[in-house]
């Protein structure tokens, strides 16, 4: 028994080899990856002060927020959404409305943020209460058509502007450093999300997520309370996508429903997800610092806007033929299999 | 000589075939007792409905005296019942020990913090110890969905475990796996039972039932036809009727899930 114990202790955080399929890296390595990629993602603007290229970082860092929380309802709990644009754009109208009625401008409206995660958190109560009776395939369609409802909702309400929209106020910042507040705002956002995610998969609540992800009527039957665990899911990652959709609002400087809700938004968002790695921490940071620049560069060099578009879909039939379990899984299995290889060299010399 | 579990009266109808009526039967505390019946006879449709998975038309589920019936699974988990499947269900994506902290996230943990770290120090080693009773413990660090089908079936029965049920209810625990596993878990079965732990199985291997079990119950299109030991089951002519049938035997199957297992056992 002791010697199995043991065995179960080193299982874990070292890591064996075999446990959860493989890891790419040591926990030294990654630390030290990460302390690279924090200091680099801080000193970015600093260094490349181009406003297209700022432009670009700033739809990236916000795109790693929405593809991490994406992750943290889907990737986890194995409920596809492709509604998650309801949030996005409940986000970008919150603060638009409030800073139209409230005459909300410059610094002040990032302080709008937080309540348009909660007011698109608020709206994700219901929409789960629905949708989370039903599984599988079901409940993509049933999150499809709340998408749809949310973008004709906008289109007709006067309080969205219909559809001529809304505009953001203008912030009165020097021009040559106005990306800045915008992607530390949403650097800040994603890192938060990222650390969040991380501490989700490997607590108490994760668990249940990911067991509810491989069978949720077994998960029920060994005293797992499903739908609090999923709806909690579901209410963080609108939480996220809601201050996120504000921030972006704020940065585009306008909000037309079909661009607000936009369903390209929630296939991009699952790309980035199943491109990098379903329901893993870094996977969907992979997969939007990858995808959302290479969308908009292609978007900006190529005057045929469905281009992008075209390629975008070639991607996702790459990636679903190719790495179903996304980059990122795929190359640890690698990896391990490598260094299995390398040990059994070892050995045998 | 206290009853643990008791139906009464169950009845369930899936459309036009009536899986089970009236069927009444009682566990003993600490026995063994086994549930038998040709296929269609209702078996796994009354764990169903006892665990909570399906509710009856009519009639009651007792867990000593006090009414179960209808509970959510989660509450019948809570309540100390745990189960296994028929074909057996595990967590695939999932380590051999996050399947075994899934089952411990119930009772007294309650007042954990969600976002801490999942399995406690104390619930990993109670999860390591049962792996070890299941000869599972060199697994614990892999993905369960490399697991061969008779470890997963000692999974299975090792998270049920892991949560103390005091009552299990096991389906076809010996399907579909090699002998000498079959013998491991029937003594994995008895040593647990000597400990307090009663059990209720389903199964349709009639050596390992009638080894094991002190209590027979014998379901036939849904009702019960003879209950006892099973050496006075064995030789009862309803019982023979009912298994050696009198050609009448090509009866619908009353639910998937049986006639599934029907074609992965022959």
């Amino acid at each position: 028994m002791t010697t199995g114990t043991q065995k179960a202790q080193v299982a874990g955080p070292a890591g064996v080899p075999s446990a959860g399929g493989g890891r790419l890296a040591s926990p030294a390595a990654r630390l030290t990856g990460l302390g690279l990629v924090a200091v680099v993602a801080l000193i970015f603007p600093l260094v490349f002060t181009n406003a297209t290229i700022s432009n670009i970082a700033v739809q990236t860092v916000i795109f790693i927020a929405v593809a991490s929380a994406w992750n943290i309802f889907s990737g986890y709990s194995g409920y596809l959404s492709l509604g998650h644009a309801v949030f996005f754009g409940t986000g970008a109208y919150a603060v638009g409305i409030i800073a139209r009625d409230a005459n909300v401008t410059g610094d002040t409206v990032f302080a709008l943020l937080p309540l348009a995660g909660l007011i698109a958190a608020l709206v994700a109560v219901p929409l789960g209460l629905v949708a989370l009776r039903v599984r599988r395939h079901t409940f993509v369609v049933i999150t499809i058509a709340f998408f749809f409802i949310a973008q004709l909702t906008a289109s007709n309400l006067a309080i969205t502007g219909g559809s001529s929209g809304l505009l953001a106020p203008v912030p009165n910042w020097t021009a040559a450093t106005f990306n800045n507040p915008f992607y530390y705002a949403g650097l800040l956002i994603a890192a938060a999300t990222v650390a969040l995610s991380a501490v989700i998969r490997r607590s108490r609540f994760g668990l249940q997520l990911r067991a509810i992800r491989d069978d949720e009527d077994r998960a029920v039957g060994l005293g797992v309370r499903a739908m609090p665990v999923k709806l909690t899911a579901l209410v963080i990652s609108a939480f996220v996508c809601g201050l996120a959709g504000g921030l972006w609002f704020y940065f585009i400087g306008q909000a037309f429903p079909q661009f607000v809700f936009d369903p390209l938004f929630d296939l991009a968002i699952a790309l980035m997800a199943f491109f990098g790695g379903l329901g893993t921490v870094a996977g969907p940071v992979l997969g939007a610092l990858v995808l959302e620049p290479t969308q908009l560069y292609l978007t900006l060099k190529l005057t045929n806007d469905y281009l992008s578009e075209i390629l975008l879909g070639a991607v996702f039939l790459v990636v679903i033929l190719f790495l179903p379990r996304g980059v990122l899984p795929t190359a640890a299995e690698l990896a391990g299999r490598q260094r299995a290889r390398w040990q059994r060299r070892g050995d045998r010399l | 000589m206290t009853v643990a579990l008791r139906t009464e009266g169950i009845a369930k109808a899936f459309g036009g075939v009536q899986a089970l009526s009236d069927a009444t039967i009682e566990v003993e505390q600490a026995s063994i007792t086994g549930l038998i019946g040709p296929n269609g006879s209702g078996k796994t449709t009354l764990f169903n409905i006892i665990t909570g998975y399906e509710r009856p038309d009519a009639g009651a589920v007792y867990l000593h005296d006090r009414p179960i019936t209808a509970l959510s699974p989660q509450r019948v988990f809570a309540a100390g019942i745990g189960r296994t499947f028929q074909l057996t269900r595990i967590f695939p994506r999932l380590t051999v020990m996050e399947n075994m902290l899934v089952a411990q996230q119930h009772g007294h943990r309650r007042r954990v913090s969600p976002l801490s770290r999942a399995g406690s120090q104390s619930d990993r080693q109670r999860a390591m110890a049962q792996l070890e009773f299941a000869g599972i413990a060199g697994q614990a660090g892999e993905l369960a969905g490399t697991l061969s089908y008779g470890q997963r079936k000692l999974l299975e029965l090792a998270y049920v475990l892991v949560a103390d049920p005091g009552i299990v209810l096991l389906d076809e625990p010996a399907g579909g796996i090699n002998p000498s596993l079959v013998g491991l878990i029937a003594d994995r079965i008895r040593a647990l039972n000597a400990a307090g732990v009663t059990f209720l199985i389903v199964e349709h291997n009639m050596e390992f039932v009638m080894s094991l079990c002190q209590h027979v119950t014998v379901l036939d299109y849904g009702t019960v036809v003879a209950t006892g030991p099973p050496e006075v089951v064995r030789a009862d002519p309803r019982v023979l009727d009912a298994y050696l049938g009198t050609g009448e035997d090509d009866q619908a199957e009353a639910d998937e899930a049986e006639a599934d297992e029907q074609s992965g056992q022959r």
